[in-house]
């Protein structure tokens, strides 16, 4: 009975907040904006029942988002934007985890909370720090301007390199810590070995260390991709007009355009290409597993 | 392999430049006499003043805090319900779906999340406000909490608990009196992840929330749409000063804790 009650209260609630409204965006996906409250004509009738749900059964809003250029152009957009972000994060977060793998013991602790530290901090603050050092009078600016680099101030907020500058900042933890992870528990005298058989330093680092640390690149760059492909804030705040992401289009769709069911479909169809990258990763974390086993 | 190289060196000091230069920025600018955030004008505090008596952004804390410490410990109950189930729970029908319904949620963009949860609110006729929200953080920060603990409880010696049964425990108080002080510090940071995480969220809030009940990430981000103020830094200051106290104050419970318990374990070994 106590076995029961365990299992059951947190399941109902996650089935209850969690599950059921997914079906409910899908249900609505495929019913017909209206001029009500709310803006959308009911297309699953318990009266009617099954049949009829069937017979009125349409994807027009899915032949919308085919149709109209805005939305395959988002997604591909997204798809771009955190593909080119996850490796610039893996770039500028590797050789940190890296460092930190090799210094000293009891340096560790400390590093390990100053790279965790940012990410406790609010999300929403740290995107808005980079507003006032990217913005054309801003801090960046004045310094390059200031030491002869540029003579013109250089346009950077609202395009996307202030796009990729904030998701590189704001994700850096995330891909950091696998990373680290995993040459933490890297055997140094394999890579002695190497270079005791004749590989230069380089090499060993690249026959050696980068094969092993394969698990937390992995890792890191799900970790990054993922939440990136449904990203909001970062380009609302750092990105201009020409920032197309769909979690922006799914925004402005609902709340600006108030058309939810074409929102709704946005969802799924987001849902669905999120599906692959994260079987993948779930493959990965499982294989680790096995392997640490 | 304890040596650091020079390219080490250079790499770990450009590495948490870049992470925590904009926030010394941002902190030092809110102690900004101008109004122009980018130009220093003297030191002054005013900033901190204004925003004392901004009526708006208090009571977006006031109702930020209360989601926060409502939603984060429902989460945390909820959570390490659901870790023991993950972790001790064995089979039972349903499982994978349970399983996937807590990882799920942590890769989930919030736009869909929040639109997710409006619509099954707006379906079932809640009116939306600060009950909604806290069911909202309760469930994404739920699966966190449960993440967490479960962590915790994989690497627990199940003995343990087996020998308080053996010695006349009933299993609540085995629970109770064994496992719930061993997994306690994992459900301590399962709480402070959740409470921060419900401060932060701006995304599912803003789809959650009604007219009634403004948090303050949507009431920052309406201002910041607008452009860099030095009131939202002066706020920004504190909120960091906030978190940054909270989580070492955290971590050096949390060492201690740990350096007790393993100071308590020779102990008992010794005896033994």
């Amino acid at each position: 009975m106590r076995r029961f009650v365990l299992i059951a209260v947190p399941y109902v609630w996650l089935l209850a907040l969690f599950l059921v409204p997914f079906v409910i965006v899908f249900k609505i996906s495929l019913s017909d904006a209206a001029i009500a409250r709310p803006p959308y004509l009911p297309q699953f009738d318990w009266v009617s029942g099954f049949g009829a749900f069937l017979a009125d059964l349409d994807f027009e809003n899915f032949i919308f988002l085919t149709e109209d250029n805005l939305y395959w152009k988002a997604y591909l957009s997204s798809a771009k934007i955190a593909l080119i972000s996850t490796f610039c994060t893996l770039l500028v977060g590797y050789p940190i985890a890296y460092a930190m793998a090799r210094a000293p013991d009891e340096w560790r602790a400390t590093l390990m909370m100053l790279v965790i530290l940012p990410f406790w901090t609010s999300f929403l603050i740290r995107v808005y720090a980079w507003m006032g050092i990217l913005s054309n009078e801003g801090f960046l600016n004045q310094f390059l301007l200031w030491t002869g680099i540029i003579s013109t101030p250089l346009t950077i907020l609202n395009t996307n390199t202030a796009v990729y500058i904030g998701i590189v900042y704001t994700y850096l933890p995330f891909m950091i810590l696998p990373i680290y992870a995993a040459l933490e528990r890297l055997d140094g005298s394999l890579i002695e070995a190497a270079e005791d058989l004749g590989c230069s330093r380089l090499l060993a680092f690249w026959l050696v260390t980068i094969p092993l640390s394969r698990p937390g690149i992995i890792a890191g760059s799900f970790l990054v991709f993922i939440p990136v492909l449904g990203e909001f804030v970062i380009p609302s705040l750092l990105g201009g007009s020409g920032t197309l992401m769909i979690g922006k289009v799914l925004w402005e769709e609902f709340f600006s355009n108030r058309d939810w069911p074409v929102a709704s479909a946005v969802a799924v169809i987001l849902l669905l290409i999120l599906v692959i990258p994260i079987v993948l990763f779930q493959r990965n974390q499982q294989k680790q597993a096995e392997a640490e086993e | 392999m304890n040596k650091l190289s020079w390219f080490n060196v250079v790499s770990l000091t450009l590495g948490f430049a870049f992470l925590y230069i904009p926030m010394i920025i941002l902190i030092i600018f809110s102690f900004n006499e101008s109004k122009l955030v980018t130009v220093w004008a003297g030191f002054s505090t005013k900033w901190y003043g204004e925003l004392m008596q901004n009526e708006a952004f208090l009571n977006a804390a006031w109702v930020t805090v209360k989601v926060a410490v409502f939603s984060s410990t429902i989460a945390t109950v909820l959570g390490t319900m659901a870790a023991y189930v993950l972790v001790r729970g064995g089979r039972f029908l349903g499982r994978t779906l349970f399983s996937g319904m807590i990882y799920a949620p942590l890769v989930m963009p919030e736009v869909i999340t929040g639109l997710s949860l409006l619509l099954l609110f707006i379906g079932i006729g809640l009116d939306r406000g600060v009950l909604t929200i806290v069911l909202a953080h309760t469930t994404f920060s739920m699966c966190y909490v449960s993440v967490v603990v479960s962590s915790r409880l994989v690497t627990f010696d199940r003995s343990l608990e087996e020998a308080a049964l053996d010695l006349g425990c009933s299993a609540a108080e085995a629970f109770r009196l064994v496992t719930l002080p061993i997994i306690a510090p994992a459900v301590i940071s399962g709480w402070l992840l959740a409470f921060t995480l419900s401060l932060d969220d701006l995304v599912i809030a803003s789809f959650t929330s009604g007219p009634s009940a403004t948090t303050l990430p949507i009431k920052i981000f309406s201002a910041v749409r607008l452009g860099v103020s030095p009131e939202i830094n002066a706020l920004s200051t504190l909120m960091i000063a906030v978190v940054t106290v909270g989580v070492i104050t955290a971590s050096l419970v949390s060492k201690r804790a740990t350096l007790r318990q393993k100071q308590d374990e020779q102990a008992a070994a010794r005896e033994a």
